[in-house]
């Protein structure tokens, strides 16, 4: 090992996750690092252990590719970012939470869904489905929540929809989801994780005596009929899908109306040219990285980058929304641009567990901006910005009320 | 340029598809598919950013 290593100064490792006090700005800590020239900072999680979080772009694409950094929660010095996570690590891991070569196998039972062609089949029926929402939010007139007759009954519409899961039961599913990336403690993530589980074990069965439709139809008559999938990895796989395709649309939806309305200039070149939209999106995603906390790893060997080293057994984070404002790679990175070119940013991370749903997000959110201000062009927030109770840093960043008026 | 891409490696993120189409594709599974190994000059710029982008290392350029 080099000896211009420092040795990490543990003691006065700051805590992490911090919370953001705006929804678009960074919490004052992650700025503060994210200016420092090194890569990586020592953070003190919840329980006292120590993690390194990584700051900049480069190094954070770098580490995201390395085989040497494991998603595998089990292992020891896996950092565990809350007492929810921590609870994580006695339940069967979905495919996000294995290293090849186990990976690859399961994430490809899934991925002829999610591509682009695919997404471009289903536009009209998310076209349909956002428009359905609005007209009911129309007719229901103003004030509204944003997010309980928006944000988030249109990505669990769509994600019933691919999957395969009646929309029927969207109250059971849209309370446990929340239940489950919010739990304050790990007794209640155990139990809203429990009644997902049990909700999917049952759903498998049904199509299991009767076949049916989406990616769970098809999963069930194949994969797990020809044993290439056990019952219990099929019920992490499915839950694991159904929670991702709510939450992180729901909370980029709600965040990124925010953004729009905040920013009136951004928002009157993007309804002024509607081929501003997909470039916008990406701006979005870069600038708001609500999923800032998915780039959790542990080292399973020494890496030296850029002059620090990671040790094996190291828990190191790889926090998107500090890397997406990295100024060596985005001018201005504070700056919200929908016309900048915001495409390399990770907010849906890199390397083999890159978001398998980023098609389907870009196209949610693509048609959610157009469609929102088209048919509500005098949308506004009923209450000052600074108002809103925001998520605690330690899960996916959001509200769960947005007041809105027109 | 040519251009080429590991089916093994490969983890249907779909941007190749998405930055360069009519050079890259994916096929019924969603893994890639090279449509266009040597890609016109004007697709160039694409080609370069979708191998950039990809997050697999499976889109490759050899020169």
């Amino acid at each position: 090992m080099t000896e211009t290593v420092a040795t990490p100064q543990t003691e006065d490792a700051p805590a992490f996750p911090d919370d953001r006090t705006c929804p678009y700005q960074l919490p004052e800590s992650y700025v503060s690092w994210r200016d420092e020239p090194r890569s990586l900072s020592r953070v003190t999680l919840y329980d006292g252990s120590h993690a390194w979080v990584v700051t900049k772009h480069e190094a954070a694409r770098k580490l995201l590719a390395d085989p040497r950094l494991s998603s595998d929660r089990t292992r020891a010095g896996f950092p565990a970012t809350s007492a929810r996570v921590a609870s994580f690590r006695d339940s069967r891991r979905p495919f996000i939470g294995l290293d090849p070569p186990e990976h690859g196998p399961l994430r490809r039972m899934t991925i002829s869904e999610f591509t682009v062609k695919r997404m471009k089949g289903m536009r009209a029926d998310i076209e349909r489905i956002v428009h359905g929402f609005i007209d009911d939010m129309l007719a229901a007139g103003p004030p509204a929540d944003l997010v309980g007759s928006f944000a988030l009954p249109v990505p669990s519409m769509v994600i019933c929809r691919l999957l395969g899961v009646p929309y029927a039961d969207h109250d059971f599913f849209q309370d446990a989801s929340r239940r489950l990336v919010q739990a304050p403690d790990a007794p209640s993530a155990v139990a809203a994780r429990q009644d997902l589980e049990r909700y999917m074990d049952g759903r498998i069965t049904e199509l299991q005596t009767r076949p049916g439709p989406g990616l769970l139809g098809s999963l069930v008559a194949e994969q797990l009929a020809n044993g290439e999938i056990d019952r219990e990895g099929l019920i992490a796989n499915a839950l694991l899908l159904l929670v991702a395709g709510h939450e992180t649309t729901a909370s980029m939806t709600s965040f990124g109306v925010i953004t729009l309305l905040e920013h009136p200039d951004q928002l009157a070149a993007l309804r002024a040219d509607p081929g501003l939209a997909p470039g916008a999106v990406e701006e979005l995603l870069r600038y708001l990285a609500i999923a800032d906390l998915a780039g959790s790893r542990v080292a399973t060997a020494d890496i030296e980058i850029d002059g620090q080293l990671i040790r094996a057994g190291d828990g190191v984070i790889v926090t998107n929304s500090i890397a997406n404002r990295d100024g060596s790679v985005f001018a201005e990175p504070d700056t919200f641009d929908v016309r900048r070119s915001a495409r390399h940013h990770i907010a849906f991370g890199y390397g083999v567990h890159q978001c398998l749903g980023q098609n389907l997000a870009r196209l949610e959110l693509e048609v959610i901006i157009t469609a929102l201000f088209d048919r509500i062009p005098t949308l506004r927030l009923a209450v000052p910005v600074d108002r809103l109770t925001l998520r605690p840093g330690t899960t996916i960043q959001g509200v769960n009320e947005l007041p809105v008026t027109w | 340029m040519r251009v080429t891409a590991d089916r093994g490696v490969c983890v249907g993120a779909g941007l190749c598809a998405l930055t360069a189409p009519g050079v890259f594709d994916q096929d019924d599974d969603g893994v890639v598919t090279v449509l266009a190994a040597d890609p016109a000059a004007d697709r160039r710029p694409d080609v370069r950013e979708a191998v950039d982008l990809c997050p697999s290392g499976a889109v490759r350029i050899i020169e």
